[in-house]
């Protein structure tokens, strides 16, 4: 474990995962190619990646209800891979419908613990508390077909909770909500999860969904790991090209390195490791590190600006006509308009360089 | 017969902007016309089905000089035979529904565990819909050829293992009735019943699974009550077609009476007893009074059964 | 674990990759147990066994030769095919059912098609209406309707003349017939699309209704009106109760007399309709997969 990775709060619930060289094969398509990934009890690994990297599957695996076709699963230091799903105690919330449409909230909530034969009374207790921590108590008596989209996702997470599980699993599941809800709703699995102090898998392919939540963030391409850091350090310090282009908003600036510095828009800055590109190159600038300023005989021009809230945006043109994205506090766009002569500049964060 | 209800617009349905388009006068006028465009619908549907229909009802009732009378329905109700045909027909509906149903959800499953776009879906989905649909006649001859007098199967064990010629007369009684109506049977519960099973979401087994549930717990608790209305809706289904079926016995049993519908059939064939011409309607209206009640048994389950469905 | 030694892991072990990189069959996405598995197979094997033996007996059947007392077989020989031809009276009724199915299938289309356009544009209020009429005949016994129709029959036979003898006044009723499967069909088509933004849009541009229908709507539902028509036609052909109880000489019932004559004839043609039929679904099962699926679902909940 590097310094740079926080140590999550441990708590009594939580225990350690580890993926040990996944390898998943569905006939040609190598799903997971040797995925490795070591979780600490109680924390919450975001994994995000392109659609069809093998999220999924790495999620599912470890559920159990996949096969691996090579490669060990250890939760909390015992070897799972063999073991069925229902076996495994794991709690899963799906994308979205997987509610059993034929019972209520309740129901659905106390399904595991029928399973488990714990008693009538106790099964009820249980649910009900359960549903409360998601905030549902009223709607204990609700088919799901009565019950909006957020509200059965926080059934399936209280139902998926109910069973105490030793890891829980998220699969995109604020995916099918819209943005308010999404939003809303991971705020409170988070804080549910801390609460409860449960290791946690939370799939995604929304990179702000991802950071915002995780304790730390895996990047996945292919079927690999390409990076898993915490999400300032995989923001500020992206080790792989996949990554500093797939994570954030970035900026292709022709640039010039030596393999220590790099020259970038009349600036000297520091290259991260990682980048093997020399000579002429492009670097990958974040728009929050490009500082525009209005100037009368600048040499960039301003194409448009737009805000969001508390932020603005703008779309500055270079000489030679690459486009950049600058962001900053809408207070400090005073003087920008399309059309208006601005000199760029960026700030001496590192950046991540690619060959042109 | 639907323009009875033209002029009583609900509230609710009226336009907004009413009055200012020329006032309720022209607004229910036009309302009236768009269910005049219904019409020839129902006007077909009433002359091809319901007036035939009624016909039967009414004819149950009177004499061929059209005088009402219970005579015919006393006549079912007093002879041996039409007493009998209905007591086979409705056993012969119930065991193959109950076949079909059971081994056709079972094909089905088997189906579905496969690749929806598959060779073998595709293949066994169009000979179901031909068994299903197409059937009657041509099935029964296919049965014989297997196992009628001069059949495959008849011969081959004649050949080569009794050495003399076998009893083949129960193919043509009740359980040869019952084995041939499963070819038909079978395959429709297939067609009926596959949509269903596809809408069985994976996430429910897996969902189910990751709660320590196993193949037994997801059917008992799940899969089964889920799917329980529309099995019982192609059960149903199943009965009524069995029940209603003709062409297959009579393929089988020509000279037979011994099915309702056959039974109607001899009523309609051959000149019956002075007076007693509308017998046959009054065995018609016995299969619409069975079919109906099975149908409201079955409104009336199917709505407790799923309280949870929209 | 930091993320540069996980990626060394994932790049490592190049001699077991090599090992690893056969492919293991596609499974499928779940963990299918082995009891599941074999029952699974078992279920397919017997179940369309059963089915499919029959018609295995009839090519055997059909295609039977002379006898060979010695070796106690028969010889094999397409006559009983061949001679399908020379019984003139099952290819007219072959042909006369083939125009009543093309009857029924115009007819049904005439009649559901705009109707039901119209209640979904129009008068929401009577769908459930025109959907239970249109599910009532699965309810009326086909032997019912033979009964009642008498007087209509008789009416048009004594008033008709020879349009009234003929073989395609059928398919007055066989359109009832068709009309559970049909309706089924087009609604669901009817579904998949907005049928009613799409009219509003095309009168706005100035299309009359008869129009409206015929250009806008019709292109749309093509796979409804496919699987329709098919499965119209599935009917019309294997239609046997009416036509045999009101005498006329459709394919079935001369196919059902021929059983009485020449029974080879009869499987051998049987066979072959079986065949032409299951051809026929299969290919729009393979080449429209949109329609075959709709067409399947005939009943979801029978009228009630
Ligand atoms: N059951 C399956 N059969 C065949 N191929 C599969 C199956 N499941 C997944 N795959 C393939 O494996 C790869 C990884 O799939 P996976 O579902 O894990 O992706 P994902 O990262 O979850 O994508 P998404 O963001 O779209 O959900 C994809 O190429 C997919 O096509
Ligand atoms: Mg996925």
């Amino acid at each position: 474990m590097t310094a740079t990775t926080p140590e999550p709060a441990a708590s009594g619930l939580g225990v350690a995962v580890v993926f040990e060289e996944m390898h998943r094969w569905y006939g040609p398509v190598h799903a997971l190619d040797g995925l490795s990934i070591s979780i600490a009890p109680g924390e919450l690994i975001a994994l995000l990646g392109p659609s069809g990297c093998g999220k999924t599957t790495a999620l599912r695996a470890l559920g159990g209800l996949d096969e691996v076709d090579h490669g060990r699963i250890l939760v909390g230091g015992k070897d799972v891979t063999g073991v069925p799903t229902n076996k495994r105690n794991m709690g899963i919330v799906f994308q979205s419908y997987s509610l059993f449409p034929n019972m209520t909230a309740r129901d659905n909530v106390s399904y595991g613990l029928r399973l488990r034969g714990v008693d009538a009374k106790a099964r009820k207790k249980k649910a009900e508390e359960t549903l409360d921590l998601v905030g549902l108590a009223v709607q204990a008596d609700r088919y799901p077909h009565q019950m909006s989209g957020g509200q059965q996702q926080r059934v399936a997470l209280a139902r998926a909770l109910a069973i105490e599980p030793s890891v829980l699993l998220l699969d995109e599941p604020l995916s099918a909500l819209d943005a308010k809800v999404r939003r809303q709703l991971r705020e409170e699995i988070r804080r549910i999860q801390i609460m409860v102090g449960i290791t946690t898998l939370f799939v995604t392919h929304d990179q702000e969904e991802a950071l915002a939540m995780g304790d730390r963030v895996g990047v996945m391409s292919a079927g690999r790991l390409e990076q898993i850091a915490a999400p300032v350090e995989l923001y500020e310090r992206p080790q792989t090209r996949f990554v500093a282009e797939f994570v954030g908003l970035t900026n292709r600036i022709p640039a010039k390195t030596d393999g220590t510095d790099v020259d970038v828009l009349g600036r000297r800055i520091p290259l991260l490791p990682g980048a093997s590109d020399r000579g002429v190159v492009q670097a990958l600038v974040r728009p929050e590190n490009v500082r525009v300023t209005p100037a009368e005989n600048g040499s960039s021009r301003v194409l448009a600006v737009s805000f969001l809230g508390a932020l603005c945006r703008a779309q500055v043109a270079l000489p030679d006509e690459t486009i950049v994205v600058a962001q900053m506090a809408a207070s400090e766009s005073s003087g920008l308009y399309p059309g208006v002569a601005v000199d760029l500049a960026v700030a001496p964060a590192p950046v991540f360089v690619v060959a042109n | 017969m639907t323009v009875s209800t033209v002029g009583v617009p609900a509230p609710s349905e009226l336009p907004a902007a009413g009055p200012a388009f020329g006032g309720a006068g022209s607004s229910r006028f036009k309302r009236a016309g768009n269910y005049v465009a219904l019409i020839p619908f129902h006007a077909y549907v009433g002359l091809f089905l319901l007036f035939p229909t009624l016909v039967v009802a009414i004819g149950a009732f009177t004499t061929n000089k059209g005088q009402l009378t219970l005579d015919n329905i006393g006549a079912v109700f007093a002879t041996k035979a039409f007493i009998d045909s209905f007591a086979v027909s409705i056993q012969l509906a119930v065991v193959t529904a109950l076949i079909g149903a059971i081994l056709g959800a079972l094909l089905s499953w088997a189906v579905v565990r496969g690749n929806p776009n598959g060779a073998l879906r595709q293949l066994v989905v169009a000979a179901c819909g031909v068994l299903a649909q197409f059937g009657g006649v041509m099935l029964t001859f296919a049965f014989l050829a297997f196992v009628g007098y001069e059949g495959m199967l008849t011969l081959f064990i004649r050949d080569n293992i009794t050495h003399t010629r076998m009893d083949m007369s129960w193919v043509y009684s009740l359980t040869g009735l019952i084995m041939l109506y499963a070819y038909f049977q079978i395959p429709l519960m297939l067609i009926v019943f596959l949509p269903s099973l596809d809408g069985l979401r994976q996430e429910w087994y897996d969902a189910s699974a990751s709660l320590g549930g196993g193949a037994w717990s997801f059917w008992r608790h799940v899969g089964g009550p889920i799917l329980a209305p529309s099995f019982l809706g192609a059960l149903l289904l199943l009965f009524t077609n069995a029940f209603s079926a003709y062409a297959t016995a009579q393929a089988l049993i020509s000279q037979g009476c011994g099915l309702v519908t056959q039974q109607i059939a001899c009523q309609i064939q051959s000149e019956v007893m002075i007076g007693r011409e509308n017998v046959g309607k009054a065995l018609a209206l016995g299969m619409i009074i069975i079919v109906a009640t099975v149908m409201l048994l079955y409104a009336y389950i199917q709505r407790r059964a799923s309280r949870w469905v929209k | 674990m930091s993320g540069s030694v996980n990626t060394q892991l994932g790049a490592a072990a190049p001699g077991g990759g090599a090992l690893l990189a056969r492919p293991k069959g596609a499974g499928r996405g779940r963990r299918s147990s082995r009891s599941q598995t074999i029952a699974r197979y078992l279920i397919l094997i017997f179940i369309l066994g059963y089915l499919i033996v029959p018609l295995f007996a009839s090519l055997e059947f059909a295609t039977r030769g002379d006898f060979d007392k010695t070796t106690k077989t028969f010889g094999r020989s397409l006559a009983s095919f061949a001679a399908i031809f020379t019984y003139p009276n099952l290819i007219d009724s072959i042909v006369a059912s083939l125009q009543i199915a093309a009857l029924t299938v115009f007819g049904m289309l005439l009649l559901l098609v705009p109707t039901m356009v119209w209640t979904i544009v129009r008068v929401p209020r009577m769908r459930r209406v025109v959907e239970f009429l249109c599910l009532l005949p699965l309810a009326i016994p086909a032997i019912v309707i033979v009964v009642g129709v008498g007087p209509i029959y008789r009416w048009i036979g004594q008033n008709l003349g020879a349009v009234g003898a003929s073989p395609l006044t059928l398919a007055l009723i066989d359109i009832i017939l068709v009309l559970p499967y049909s309706y089924r069909a087009l609604d669901s088509s009817l579904r998949g699309i907005d049928t009613g933004t799409l009219s509003d849009a095309s009168r706005s541009l100035g299309a009359g209704w008869p129009r409206t229908i015929l250009q806008v709507i019709v292109p749309n539902i093509r796979g409804g009106i496919l699987s329709a028509s098919v499965l119209a036609i599935a009917l019309v052909l294997g239609e046997f109760t009416i036509s045999s109880l009101l005498s006329f000489n459709t394919v079935q019932v001369v196919i059902f007399l021929l059983g009485h004559r020449d029974a080879y004839v009869a499987v051998a043609v049987s066979l072959t309709a079986l065949f032409f039929a299951f051809a026929l679904l299969f290919a729009i099962a393979r080449f429209a997969p949109g329609a075959a699926s709709r067409a399947q679902r005939v009943v979801e909940e029978p009228a009630a």
